[in-house]
Protein backbone atom coordinates (compact mmCIF):
# COMPACT_ATOMS: atom_id res chain seq x y z
CA UNK A 1 0.00 0.00 0.00
CA UNK A 2 1.59 3.35 -1.23
CA UNK A 3 2.14 5.92 1.72
CA UNK A 4 -0.02 9.36 1.10
CA UNK A 5 1.69 10.96 4.00
CA UNK A 6 2.59 14.34 3.36
CA UNK A 7 1.64 14.08 -0.72
CA UNK A 8 -0.13 16.96 -2.25
CA UNK A 9 -2.86 16.60 -4.09
CA UNK A 10 -2.99 19.55 -6.96
CA UNK A 11 -3.48 17.64 -10.16
CA UNK A 12 -5.88 14.30 -11.00
CA UNK A 13 -2.73 12.83 -12.45
CA UNK A 14 -0.47 13.45 -9.36
CA UNK A 15 -1.68 10.04 -8.45
CA UNK A 16 -1.54 6.80 -9.34
CA UNK A 17 -4.35 4.41 -10.25
CA UNK A 18 -3.40 2.29 -7.33
CA UNK A 19 -3.20 5.30 -5.03
CA UNK A 20 -7.05 6.65 -6.37
CA UNK A 21 -8.02 3.09 -5.53
CA UNK A 22 -6.70 3.36 -1.74
CA UNK A 23 -8.82 6.75 -0.94
CA UNK A 24 -12.00 4.90 -2.33
CA UNK A 25 -11.56 2.05 -0.05
CA UNK A 26 -10.57 4.53 2.58
CA UNK A 27 -13.63 6.37 1.67
CA UNK A 28 -16.19 3.71 1.97
CA UNK A 29 -14.89 2.81 5.45
CA UNK A 30 -15.63 6.72 6.44
CA UNK A 31 -19.11 5.98 4.78
CA UNK A 32 -19.39 2.90 7.19
CA UNK A 33 -18.41 5.16 10.46
CA UNK A 34 -18.10 8.93 9.24
CA UNK A 35 -17.07 10.08 13.17
CA UNK A 36 -13.83 8.91 13.94
CA UNK A 37 -12.03 11.82 16.16
CA UNK A 38 -8.55 10.51 14.92
CA UNK A 39 -7.60 13.96 13.55
CA UNK A 40 -8.70 15.71 17.01
CA UNK A 41 -4.80 17.00 16.85
CA UNK A 42 -4.69 18.57 13.88
CA UNK A 43 -5.71 21.94 12.21
CA UNK A 44 -6.93 22.17 8.81
CA UNK A 45 -5.99 25.66 7.20
CA UNK A 46 -9.66 26.00 4.42
CA UNK A 47 -8.73 28.59 2.38
CA UNK A 48 -11.59 29.78 -0.48
CA UNK A 49 -9.91 32.83 -2.33
CA UNK A 50 -13.34 32.90 -4.21
CA UNK A 51 -16.80 31.90 -2.71
CA UNK A 52 -18.17 28.45 -3.18
CA UNK A 53 -20.62 26.47 -0.90
CA UNK A 54 -20.39 23.25 -2.10
CA UNK A 55 -16.54 22.03 -1.79
CA UNK A 56 -16.11 24.23 1.13
CA UNK A 57 -18.64 23.00 3.55
CA UNK A 58 -18.35 19.61 2.11
CA UNK A 59 -14.17 19.86 3.37
CA UNK A 60 -14.98 21.45 6.08
CA UNK A 61 -17.63 19.11 7.42
CA UNK A 62 -14.90 15.96 6.62
CA UNK A 63 -12.31 18.19 8.85
CA UNK A 64 -14.78 18.31 11.29
CA UNK A 65 -16.19 14.83 11.31
CA UNK A 66 -12.26 13.47 11.64
CA UNK A 67 -12.45 15.73 15.03
CA UNK A 68 -9.93 18.40 13.01
CA UNK A 69 -10.04 22.10 13.96
CA UNK A 70 -10.46 24.44 11.01
CA UNK A 71 -9.18 28.01 10.20
CA UNK A 72 -9.87 29.92 7.34
CA UNK A 73 -11.39 32.04 5.34
CA UNK A 74 -14.17 32.13 2.54
CA UNK A 75 -14.11 35.42 1.74
CA UNK A 76 -10.49 36.95 0.38
CA UNK A 77 -11.94 40.46 1.07
CA UNK A 78 -11.93 40.44 4.59
CA UNK A 79 -8.39 39.59 4.59
CA UNK A 80 -4.75 41.03 3.71
CA UNK A 81 -5.36 39.92 0.30
CA UNK A 82 -7.69 43.14 -0.49
CA UNK A 83 -3.89 44.97 1.58
CA UNK A 84 -1.95 43.60 -1.29
CA UNK A 85 -0.85 40.45 0.21
CA UNK A 86 0.77 38.04 -2.43
CA UNK A 87 -0.46 34.62 -2.59
CA UNK A 88 3.36 33.61 -1.62
CA UNK A 89 3.00 35.29 1.61
CA UNK A 90 -0.27 34.17 2.68
CA UNK A 91 0.59 30.70 1.91
CA UNK A 92 3.75 30.77 3.94
CA UNK A 93 1.91 32.33 7.07
CA UNK A 94 -1.12 29.98 6.64
CA UNK A 95 1.04 27.43 6.72
CA UNK A 96 2.86 27.83 9.93
CA UNK A 97 -0.13 28.14 11.45
CA UNK A 98 -2.00 24.68 10.39
CA UNK A 99 -1.09 20.87 9.32
CA UNK A 100 -2.87 20.86 5.91
CA UNK A 101 -4.29 22.92 3.65
CA UNK A 102 -7.12 23.08 1.24
CA UNK A 103 -6.71 25.84 -1.30
CA UNK A 104 -9.49 26.54 -3.99
CA UNK A 105 -8.06 29.94 -5.93
CA UNK A 106 -9.95 31.92 -8.77
CA UNK A 107 -6.10 32.12 -11.08
CA UNK A 108 -4.79 28.79 -12.93
CA UNK A 109 -1.74 27.02 -11.31
CA UNK A 110 -2.33 28.63 -7.74
CA UNK A 111 -2.75 25.59 -6.05
CA UNK A 112 0.78 23.90 -7.46
CA UNK A 113 2.20 27.11 -6.65
CA UNK A 114 0.86 27.20 -3.42
CA UNK A 115 2.19 23.40 -2.70
CA UNK A 116 5.66 24.61 -3.60
CA UNK A 117 5.53 27.58 -1.17
CA UNK A 118 3.79 25.90 1.86
CA UNK A 119 5.67 23.84 4.18
CA UNK A 120 2.75 21.35 4.97
CA UNK A 121 0.57 19.56 2.23
CA UNK A 122 -2.20 20.92 -0.06
CA UNK A 123 -4.89 19.87 -1.38
CA UNK A 124 -6.39 21.80 -4.48
CA UNK A 125 -10.23 22.48 -4.13
CA UNK A 126 -10.33 24.21 -7.61
CA UNK A 127 -7.98 26.14 -9.23
CA UNK A 128 -9.55 28.19 -11.95
CA UNK A 129 -10.51 26.44 -15.09
CA UNK A 130 -7.71 24.28 -14.13
CA UNK A 131 -8.39 21.10 -11.77
CA UNK A 132 -10.35 20.08 -9.07
CA UNK A 133 -9.32 16.51 -8.64
CA UNK A 134 -11.38 15.79 -5.09
CA UNK A 135 -14.31 16.27 -7.43
CA UNK A 136 -13.18 14.02 -9.87
CA UNK A 137 -12.68 11.48 -7.04
CA UNK A 138 -16.08 11.64 -5.42
CA UNK A 139 -17.17 11.26 -8.75
CA UNK A 140 -15.25 7.70 -9.15
CA UNK A 141 -15.89 6.93 -5.86
CA UNK A 142 -19.48 7.47 -7.26
CA UNK A 143 -19.52 5.47 -9.85
CA UNK A 144 -17.65 2.12 -8.23
CA UNK A 145 -19.99 2.50 -5.41
CA UNK A 146 -23.29 2.09 -7.49
CA UNK A 147 -21.82 0.14 -10.75
CA UNK A 148 -19.53 -2.58 -7.90
CA UNK A 149 -16.86 -1.50 -9.88
CA UNK A 150 -15.26 1.06 -12.16
CA UNK A 151 -14.09 -1.49 -15.11
CA UNK A 152 -15.46 -2.04 -18.34
CA UNK A 153 -18.32 0.98 -18.24
CA UNK A 154 -20.16 2.80 -20.80
CA UNK A 155 -19.75 6.61 -19.70
CA UNK A 156 -22.37 9.09 -21.24
CA UNK A 157 -21.87 12.96 -20.74
CA UNK A 158 -24.07 15.47 -21.18
CA UNK A 159 -23.84 19.11 -22.04
CA UNK A 160 -20.96 21.36 -22.07
CA UNK A 161 -17.77 18.94 -22.67
CA UNK A 162 -15.98 21.78 -24.35
CA UNK A 163 -15.73 23.99 -20.86
CA UNK A 164 -16.69 21.82 -18.09
CA UNK A 165 -13.20 20.81 -16.18
CA UNK A 166 -15.22 18.04 -14.47
CA UNK A 167 -15.74 16.25 -17.24
CA UNK A 168 -12.25 16.29 -18.75
CA UNK A 169 -10.53 15.64 -15.30
CA UNK A 170 -13.44 12.00 -15.42
CA UNK A 171 -12.54 10.57 -19.06
CA UNK A 172 -8.95 11.14 -18.07
CA UNK A 173 -9.49 8.85 -14.78
CA UNK A 174 -11.90 6.66 -16.58
CA UNK A 175 -9.14 5.78 -19.09
CA UNK A 176 -7.37 3.60 -16.56
CA UNK A 177 -10.23 1.47 -16.52
CA UNK A 178 -11.64 0.76 -19.99
CA UNK A 179 -14.39 2.72 -19.87
CA UNK A 180 -16.41 3.49 -23.75
CA UNK A 181 -17.19 7.25 -23.71
CA UNK A 182 -20.14 8.79 -25.19
CA UNK A 183 -20.55 12.24 -25.91
CA UNK A 184 -23.94 14.10 -25.80
CA UNK A 185 -23.14 18.07 -26.70
CA UNK A 186 -24.58 20.50 -29.40
CA UNK A 187 -22.09 21.17 -32.01
CA UNK A 188 -20.52 24.66 -30.08
CA UNK A 189 -19.71 22.56 -26.87
CA UNK A 190 -17.96 19.58 -27.85
CA UNK A 191 -15.42 17.63 -25.92
CA UNK A 192 -12.23 19.11 -27.08
CA UNK A 193 -9.86 17.13 -29.79
CA UNK A 194 -6.86 17.29 -26.68
CA UNK A 195 -9.31 14.83 -24.65
CA UNK A 196 -10.44 13.13 -27.63
CA UNK A 197 -6.81 12.09 -28.28
CA UNK A 198 -6.04 11.08 -24.86
CA UNK A 199 -8.59 8.07 -25.14
CA UNK A 200 -7.70 7.00 -28.41
CA UNK A 201 -3.89 7.51 -27.18
CA UNK A 202 -4.97 4.78 -24.53
CA UNK A 203 -6.80 2.73 -27.35
CA UNK A 204 -10.03 3.03 -25.97
CA UNK A 205 -13.26 3.81 -27.94
CA UNK A 206 -15.53 7.16 -27.95
CA UNK A 207 -18.69 8.28 -29.86
CA UNK A 208 -20.49 11.34 -29.83
CA UNK A 209 -24.27 12.72 -30.69
CA UNK A 210 -26.26 15.54 -30.08
CA UNK A 211 -29.27 13.45 -29.50
CA UNK A 212 -29.81 12.59 -25.93
CA UNK A 213 -32.32 9.94 -26.27
CA UNK A 214 -30.01 7.84 -28.60
CA UNK A 215 -27.47 6.80 -25.86
CA UNK A 216 -30.08 5.68 -23.03
CA UNK A 217 -30.58 2.26 -23.84
CA UNK A 218 -26.97 0.82 -22.91
CA UNK A 219 -25.54 3.88 -20.62
CA UNK A 220 -24.30 2.61 -17.23
CA UNK A 221 -23.56 6.18 -15.98
CA UNK A 222 -25.05 9.34 -17.32
CA UNK A 223 -22.84 12.19 -16.33
CA UNK A 224 -24.90 15.26 -16.81
CA UNK A 225 -23.55 19.20 -16.74
CA UNK A 226 -24.58 22.50 -16.44
CA UNK A 227 -24.20 24.94 -19.72
CA UNK A 228 -22.57 28.16 -18.14
CA UNK A 229 -24.00 31.34 -19.18
CA UNK A 230 -20.38 32.96 -18.24
CA UNK A 231 -18.36 31.03 -20.84
CA UNK A 232 -20.56 32.34 -23.82
CA UNK A 233 -19.10 36.09 -25.25
CA UNK A 234 -22.37 36.08 -27.24
CA UNK A 235 -25.61 35.83 -25.30
CA UNK A 236 -27.48 35.06 -28.02
CA UNK A 237 -25.21 31.30 -28.44
CA UNK A 238 -25.83 30.80 -24.43
CA UNK A 239 -29.65 31.05 -25.59
CA UNK A 240 -29.33 28.82 -28.10
CA UNK A 241 -28.11 26.03 -26.96
CA UNK A 242 -28.79 26.81 -23.02
CA UNK A 243 -31.82 24.23 -22.88
CA UNK A 244 -30.70 21.56 -25.27
CA UNK A 245 -30.82 18.83 -23.19
CA UNK A 246 -33.38 18.74 -20.35
CA UNK A 247 -33.41 15.08 -18.81
CA UNK A 248 -36.54 14.12 -17.40
CA UNK A 249 -38.04 10.64 -15.86
CA UNK A 250 -39.83 9.94 -19.55
CA UNK A 251 -36.49 10.42 -21.39
CA UNK A 252 -35.30 7.78 -19.16
CA UNK A 253 -38.05 5.13 -20.29
CA UNK A 254 -35.71 2.01 -21.45
CA UNK A 255 -32.93 2.61 -19.61
CA UNK A 256 -30.30 -0.04 -17.74
CA UNK A 257 -32.32 -1.09 -14.13
CA UNK A 258 -28.65 -0.09 -12.56
CA UNK A 259 -27.96 3.24 -14.58
CA UNK A 260 -27.67 6.28 -12.58
CA UNK A 261 -27.61 10.11 -13.29
CA UNK A 262 -24.57 12.12 -11.71
CA UNK A 263 -24.48 15.88 -11.57
CA UNK A 264 -21.62 18.13 -10.40
CA UNK A 265 -24.14 20.24 -8.89
CA UNK A 266 -25.45 22.53 -8.84
CA UNK A 267 -28.16 21.95 -11.53
CA UNK A 268 -30.60 24.62 -12.80
CA UNK A 269 -33.11 22.78 -15.31
CA UNK A 270 -31.17 20.02 -17.45
CA UNK A 271 -32.44 17.50 -15.06
CA UNK A 272 -35.76 17.99 -14.31
CA UNK A 273 -37.25 17.59 -10.46
CA UNK A 274 -39.04 14.47 -11.60
CA UNK A 275 -35.87 12.80 -12.05
CA UNK A 276 -35.11 13.22 -8.26
CA UNK A 277 -37.47 10.46 -7.44
CA UNK A 278 -37.05 7.58 -10.04
CA UNK A 279 -34.21 5.36 -8.97
CA UNK A 280 -31.62 6.51 -11.26
CA UNK A 281 -31.06 9.92 -9.42
CA UNK A 282 -27.60 9.75 -7.95
CA UNK A 283 -26.55 13.15 -7.81
CA UNK A 284 -27.30 14.02 -4.05
CA UNK A 285 -25.86 11.06 -2.53
CA UNK A 286 -22.81 12.44 -5.12
CA UNK A 287 -22.14 15.17 -2.70
CA UNK A 288 -22.92 13.39 -0.09
CA UNK A 289 -20.19 11.03 -1.23
CA UNK A 290 -17.55 14.04 -1.81
CA UNK A 291 -17.43 14.15 2.55
CA UNK A 292 -15.86 10.59 2.82
CA UNK A 293 -13.59 10.42 -0.25
CA UNK A 294 -12.24 14.13 0.81
CA UNK A 295 -12.06 12.07 4.73
CA UNK A 296 -10.00 9.69 3.23
CA UNK A 297 -7.73 12.03 1.65
CA UNK A 298 -7.65 14.22 4.54
CA UNK A 299 -6.83 11.19 7.44
CA UNK A 300 -4.28 9.82 4.42
CA UNK A 301 -2.20 12.93 3.98
CA UNK A 302 -2.11 13.54 7.59
CA UNK A 303 -0.86 9.80 7.76
CA UNK A 304 -3.27 8.79 10.28
CA UNK A 305 -4.55 6.42 7.73
CA UNK B 1 35.35 33.52 -58.03
CA UNK B 2 33.65 30.53 -55.57
CA UNK B 3 30.32 31.05 -54.14
CA UNK B 4 32.39 29.90 -50.69
CA UNK B 5 34.70 33.09 -51.14
CA UNK B 6 31.62 35.41 -52.06
CA UNK B 7 29.77 34.03 -48.54
CA UNK B 8 33.17 34.64 -46.71
CA UNK B 9 32.97 38.79 -48.31
CA UNK B 10 29.25 39.14 -47.05
CA UNK B 11 29.53 38.21 -43.71
CA UNK B 12 33.26 38.72 -43.02
CA UNK B 13 35.25 36.72 -40.01
CA UNK B 14 35.81 37.89 -36.28
CA UNK B 15 38.00 37.84 -34.23
CA UNK B 16 36.45 36.97 -31.06
CA UNK B 17 32.83 35.84 -30.21
CA UNK B 18 30.08 33.45 -31.05
CA UNK B 19 28.55 32.48 -34.58
CA UNK B 20 25.15 31.50 -34.92
CA UNK B 21 24.96 28.84 -38.15
CA UNK B 22 22.32 27.26 -39.47
CA UNK B 23 19.34 29.62 -38.42
CA UNK B 24 16.30 28.92 -41.01
CA UNK B 25 16.11 32.53 -42.95
CA UNK B 26 12.85 33.18 -42.17
CA UNK B 27 13.51 32.54 -38.05
CA UNK B 28 16.83 35.09 -38.74
CA UNK B 29 15.01 38.49 -37.45
CA UNK B 30 13.42 36.52 -34.28
CA UNK B 31 16.76 35.64 -32.91
CA UNK B 32 17.44 38.93 -33.59
CA UNK B 33 15.12 40.03 -31.15
CA UNK B 34 15.41 37.07 -28.40
CA UNK B 35 18.40 37.87 -27.82
CA UNK B 36 18.31 41.56 -28.04
CA UNK B 37 20.69 42.20 -30.81
CA UNK B 38 19.47 45.23 -31.60
CA UNK B 39 20.73 46.81 -28.66
CA UNK B 40 23.73 45.38 -28.80
CA UNK B 41 26.96 47.87 -28.88
CA UNK B 42 29.57 45.79 -30.87
CA UNK B 43 29.87 44.87 -34.58
CA UNK B 44 26.87 42.20 -35.31
CA UNK B 45 26.81 40.97 -38.45
CA UNK B 46 23.71 39.57 -39.93
CA UNK B 47 23.33 37.04 -43.23
CA UNK B 48 20.14 36.01 -44.38
CA UNK B 49 19.04 33.43 -47.77
CA UNK B 50 22.60 31.89 -47.97
CA UNK B 51 22.69 28.40 -49.42
CA UNK B 52 22.74 25.55 -46.78
CA UNK B 53 22.89 21.98 -48.00
CA UNK B 54 20.81 21.09 -45.55
CA UNK B 55 18.50 23.85 -45.15
CA UNK B 56 18.25 25.25 -48.73
CA UNK B 57 18.70 28.79 -47.62
CA UNK B 58 19.92 29.32 -44.16
CA UNK B 59 20.63 32.40 -41.83
CA UNK B 60 24.03 33.39 -40.10
CA UNK B 61 25.02 35.95 -37.31
CA UNK B 62 28.07 36.83 -36.16
CA UNK B 63 28.37 38.69 -32.59
CA UNK B 64 31.82 40.23 -31.69
CA UNK B 65 32.82 40.07 -28.09
CA UNK B 66 29.56 37.80 -27.55
CA UNK B 67 29.81 34.93 -25.15
CA UNK B 68 26.17 33.30 -24.62
CA UNK B 69 25.18 32.16 -21.03
CA UNK B 70 22.66 29.35 -21.12
CA UNK B 71 19.34 30.79 -20.78
CA UNK B 72 20.12 32.77 -24.25
CA UNK B 73 21.06 29.83 -25.98
CA UNK B 74 17.92 27.70 -24.36
CA UNK B 75 16.15 30.92 -26.29
CA UNK B 76 17.72 30.20 -29.41
CA UNK B 77 16.71 26.40 -29.33
CA UNK B 78 13.10 27.23 -29.24
CA UNK B 79 13.43 29.55 -32.15
CA UNK B 80 16.21 27.84 -33.98
CA UNK B 81 16.55 24.12 -32.86
CA UNK B 82 18.79 22.84 -35.52
CA UNK B 83 21.69 25.95 -35.17
CA UNK B 84 24.86 25.63 -34.67
CA UNK B 85 26.65 27.80 -31.84
CA UNK B 86 30.91 28.56 -32.87
CA UNK B 87 32.51 29.93 -30.50
CA UNK B 88 35.60 32.03 -31.94
CA UNK B 89 38.86 33.19 -30.06
CA UNK B 90 40.89 35.13 -31.92
CA UNK B 91 40.13 33.83 -34.81
CA UNK B 92 39.73 29.95 -34.05
CA UNK B 93 37.01 28.02 -33.26
CA UNK B 94 37.23 26.98 -29.92
CA UNK B 95 34.00 25.39 -29.18
CA UNK B 96 30.81 24.04 -31.21
CA UNK B 97 27.90 23.44 -29.50
CA UNK B 98 24.98 21.56 -31.35
CA UNK B 99 21.73 23.11 -29.90
CA UNK B 100 19.54 20.81 -28.29
CA UNK B 101 16.07 21.63 -27.23
CA UNK B 102 16.04 21.01 -23.42
CA UNK B 103 13.21 19.12 -21.48
CA UNK B 104 12.26 21.42 -19.42
CA UNK B 105 12.44 25.54 -19.72
CA UNK B 106 13.08 27.82 -17.19
CA UNK B 107 12.32 31.65 -16.89
CA UNK B 108 12.95 32.50 -20.40
CA UNK B 109 9.03 31.76 -21.97
CA UNK B 110 5.71 33.47 -20.74
CA UNK B 111 2.69 31.67 -20.38
CA UNK B 112 0.18 32.21 -22.94
CA UNK B 113 -2.93 31.70 -20.72
CA UNK B 114 -3.87 34.84 -18.98
CA UNK B 115 -5.11 33.76 -15.96
CA UNK B 116 -2.47 31.62 -15.53
CA UNK B 117 -0.46 32.60 -11.90
CA UNK B 118 2.44 32.99 -13.24
CA UNK B 119 1.20 35.87 -15.44
CA UNK B 120 -0.56 37.58 -11.95
CA UNK B 121 2.14 37.12 -9.42
CA UNK B 122 5.89 37.06 -9.40
CA UNK B 123 6.62 33.85 -10.14
CA UNK B 124 9.52 32.24 -12.36
CA UNK B 125 7.95 30.26 -15.45
CA UNK B 126 8.13 26.83 -15.48
CA UNK B 127 7.38 24.78 -18.64
CA UNK B 128 7.86 20.69 -20.16
CA UNK B 129 8.59 20.32 -23.59
CA UNK B 130 5.61 18.15 -24.28
CA UNK B 131 6.62 17.66 -28.44
CA UNK B 132 9.65 18.96 -30.03
CA UNK B 133 8.44 18.88 -33.65
CA UNK B 134 6.70 21.33 -33.96
CA UNK B 135 7.33 22.58 -30.49
CA UNK B 136 4.83 22.32 -27.84
CA UNK B 137 5.47 23.40 -24.11
CA UNK B 138 2.85 22.46 -21.16
CA UNK B 139 3.00 25.31 -18.33
CA UNK B 140 3.83 23.53 -15.11
CA UNK B 141 1.33 25.51 -13.08
CA UNK B 142 -1.74 25.92 -15.38
CA UNK B 143 -0.91 22.66 -17.48
CA UNK B 144 -1.88 24.29 -20.78
CA UNK B 145 -0.10 23.44 -23.45
CA UNK B 146 1.04 25.95 -25.87
CA UNK B 147 2.84 26.05 -30.17
CA UNK B 148 2.89 29.65 -29.56
CA UNK B 149 5.68 30.31 -27.78
CA UNK B 150 6.01 34.07 -25.85
CA UNK B 151 9.31 35.32 -24.54
CA UNK B 152 9.43 37.06 -21.46
CA UNK B 153 10.27 41.06 -21.96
Amino acid sequence: MANLKGKNLISITDYTKEEYLQILELASEFEKQPKQPILSDKVVASIFFEPSTRTRLSFESAANMLGARVIGFSNPAATSLQKGESLHDTIQMVSSYSDLIVMRHPRDGAARYASEVASVPVINAGDGANQHPTQCMLDLYSIQKTQGGLDNLNITMVGDLKYGRTVHSLVQAMCNFNATFHFVSPEELKMPSSVKMHIKNMGLEYYQYTNLEDVIPFSDIIYMTRIQRERFSDPLEYERVKDCYILDAATLKGCKPTMKVLHPLPRVNEIATDVDKTPYAYYFQQAQNGVYVRQALMAAILGVK
Amino acid sequence: MSNERKKELVVSAIDNGTVIDHIPANEIYKVVKILNLDQYNDEVLIGTNLSSKKFGKKGIIKVKNKFFEETEVNKISLVAPNATLIVIKDYEVVEKIQLNIPQEIKKIVKCINPNCITNIEEIETYFKVVDKEPLKLQCHYCEKTMTNIRFEE
